[in-house]
């Protein structure tokens, strides 16, 4: 059961995340990455990470997904400018790219990958809330300090243009 | 031997059997229970129309529709046009599906059902009865917020593939609404989930179990009752309803993101609509009011009543939704601004710091 739940969502995430990649149009990349966000938050329940799922969910589609459309539609229906992706400069993007592939190569190969035996679902908020009280406690007040610099910069930001 | 390795041949293959019509099980049940929420969802939305309209005719003072009836014996007797409705959703099923020939196809198409589906996705976690939560997550509340932000993504691609100035400038209009709104409304959540402990919809409820006054509005008295002012506001902005209902705002920009709209695709947006009312109702009941528990204690709480009770406190949540629509102004889009950033969400906080500081220096 579980195993065909993840081969579906794995498809499901690869074929968007294909779609998002190959589409000349801006919103259409935009409605494919809803479905790879989608698909990854399926695979992590099925990790037995329910929190970490549900916060994909929220952080991507209702906060970034939806930044993303709203610059989309106000640059191109609003003001005109045309919103597609194009191929430039094919040899040094072909060159990087090939050195990102050969790096992610030797990542995946060298890396010694933890194979779950079993998934146990049970609540894991509870423990996480304590991890970033505590262990964590430093890079979690880092983390919302940095996003508290941004939100002051975008306002500045909006209140000079 | 031959016999024997034949035989395990036989017992292996029977042993996969289990679990194979256990997935299978499990699948019809999953399948099940979805086209049992999609009913549900359908029937609670065309009840909610009918509600809309009897309630906004009584209190302009006219009737409402009265004339649409059957010729069967007993349901002929209810009379009040009770059937309108249900006549008004076999018209839009069969009316011609216009696509304006500008429109983005593919993406006209999709919208609705993203819509559509988030919708029936947060229906799945709704708590009607102790054993009655269709799938009872531990992050419950939560998975609420999240799915809903789908709807968001709906509305904005439903505006921008009709290809049309209104549905744009009503899709905008509702991202920034619903987005906005958030903030004080998953603040106010906050508060709830700061006095259980819990994100589970079933503890939430189980808290607040034992009467009326142990609902979670009156507990750490005033700053759970502003939670709840705060997040019957923001709701009524998330679904875009009067006195927020700028997005569908009819006398500046038609019909807002659904302006091209028509036959069954509108339908399916008009049925989210009302169904996401009653999903706003059963929350708010679940958060403040003590969810599917009798408000008199043990008295009326078997397991029939929890359901009685989840419909009664909703529908009078629906009803105060109806009753705000019909009888107040629209908001200009920067009021809706400044009631969101500059009031609801400061107060949220101050609500958040209130319980905060009662349980560390009272409890």
């Amino acid at each position: 059961m579980q195993d065909i739940m993840f081969y579906m969502f794995a498809a499901l995430t690869i074929a968007s995340a294909g779609v998002m990649v190959f589409s000349r149009s801006v919103i259409y990349s935009a409605v494919g990455l809803l479905f790879t966000f989608f698909g990854v938050a399926g695979i992590y329940v099925l990790l037995a990470a329910d929190f970490v799922a549900v916060a994909q969910v929220m952080i991507y589609v209702g906060g970034i997904l939806v930044l993303l459309l709203f610059g989309v539609m106000l640059s191109q229906r609003v003001t005109g400018v045309n919103m597609r992706t194009e191929t430039l400069q094919t040899v040094p993007a072909a060159i990087v790219a090939v050195g990102v592939l050969f790096i992610l190569f030797r990542v995946i190969s060298k890396t010694e990958w933890l194979v779950k035996a079993k998934t146990t679902f049970e609540p894991t908020t509870a423990k996480l809330g304590t991890l970033l009280m505590t262990d964590y406690l430093i890079p979690f007040e880092i983390v919302s300090v940095l996003l508290l610099g941004a939100l002051i910069g975008a306002a500045f930001i909006a209140r000079k243009g | 031997m031959p016999v024997l390795s034949a035989n395990h041949a036989v017992i292996n293959a029977l042993s996969i059997l289990p679990t194979f019509s256990e997935t299978l099980t499990n699948v019809l049940f999953m399948v099940l229970g979805a086209v049992i929420i999609t009913g549900l969802a359908a029937l609670l939305a065309l009840v909610s129309v009918y509600l809309e309209r009897k309630v906004s005719a009584h209190m302009q003072d006219r009737l409402g529709p009265m004339e649409v009836n059957t010729e069967i014996p007993i349901l002929k007797n209810i009379g009040h046009g009770w059937a309108q409705t249900l006549a008004d959703a076999f018209k839009l099923l069969l009316k011609e599906d216009i696509v304006p020939a500008a429109a983005d196809k593919k993406l006209h198409l999709l919208a609705p059902f993203i819509v559509f589906a988030a919708t029936l996705a947060a229906f799945a976690v709704l708590p009607f009865g102790r054993n009655l939560i269709p799938s009872d997550l531990n992050v419950g509340v939560f998975y609420l917020i999240a799915i809903s932000s789908f709807v968001v993504v709906g509305i904005i691609l439903a505006g921008w593939a009709s290809n049309n100035k209104w549905s744009l400038l009503g899709a905008m209009r509702s991202a920034a609404q619903i987005v906005s709104f958030e903030i004080p409304a998953s603040v106010s959540v906050l508060v709830v989930i700061m006095a259980v402990g819990s994100l589970n919809l079933g503890e939430i409820v189980e808290f607040q179990e034992g009467g009326i006054h142990r609902w979670l509005i009156w507990r750490f008295f005033p700053f759970n009752l502003l939670a709840f002012f705060i997040f019957f506001v923001a709701s009524l902005a998330e679904l875009n309803r009067a006195p927020f209902d700028l997005p569908e705002a009819e006398s500046e920009i038609i019909a807002g993101f659904h302006t091209e709209y028509s036959g069954m695709k509108f339908a399916m947006f008009f049925l989210a609509e009302y169904a996401n009312m009653f999903l706003v109702g059963v929350i708010i009941s679940t958060l403040f009011l003590g969810g599917w528990s009798s408000p008199f204690g043990s008295f009326l709480n078997s397991a029939p009543f929890q359901v009685f009770w989840v419909f009664v406190k909703s529908f009078a949540i629906i009803f105060v939704h109806m009753w705000l629509r019909w009888t107040l102004p629209r908001v200009r889009v920067d009021q809706l601004m400044y009631t969101s950033w500059k009031v609801l969400t400061p107060f949220a906080f101050v609500s958040m710091l209130g319980v905060g500081l009662w349980m560390i220096l009272i409890q």
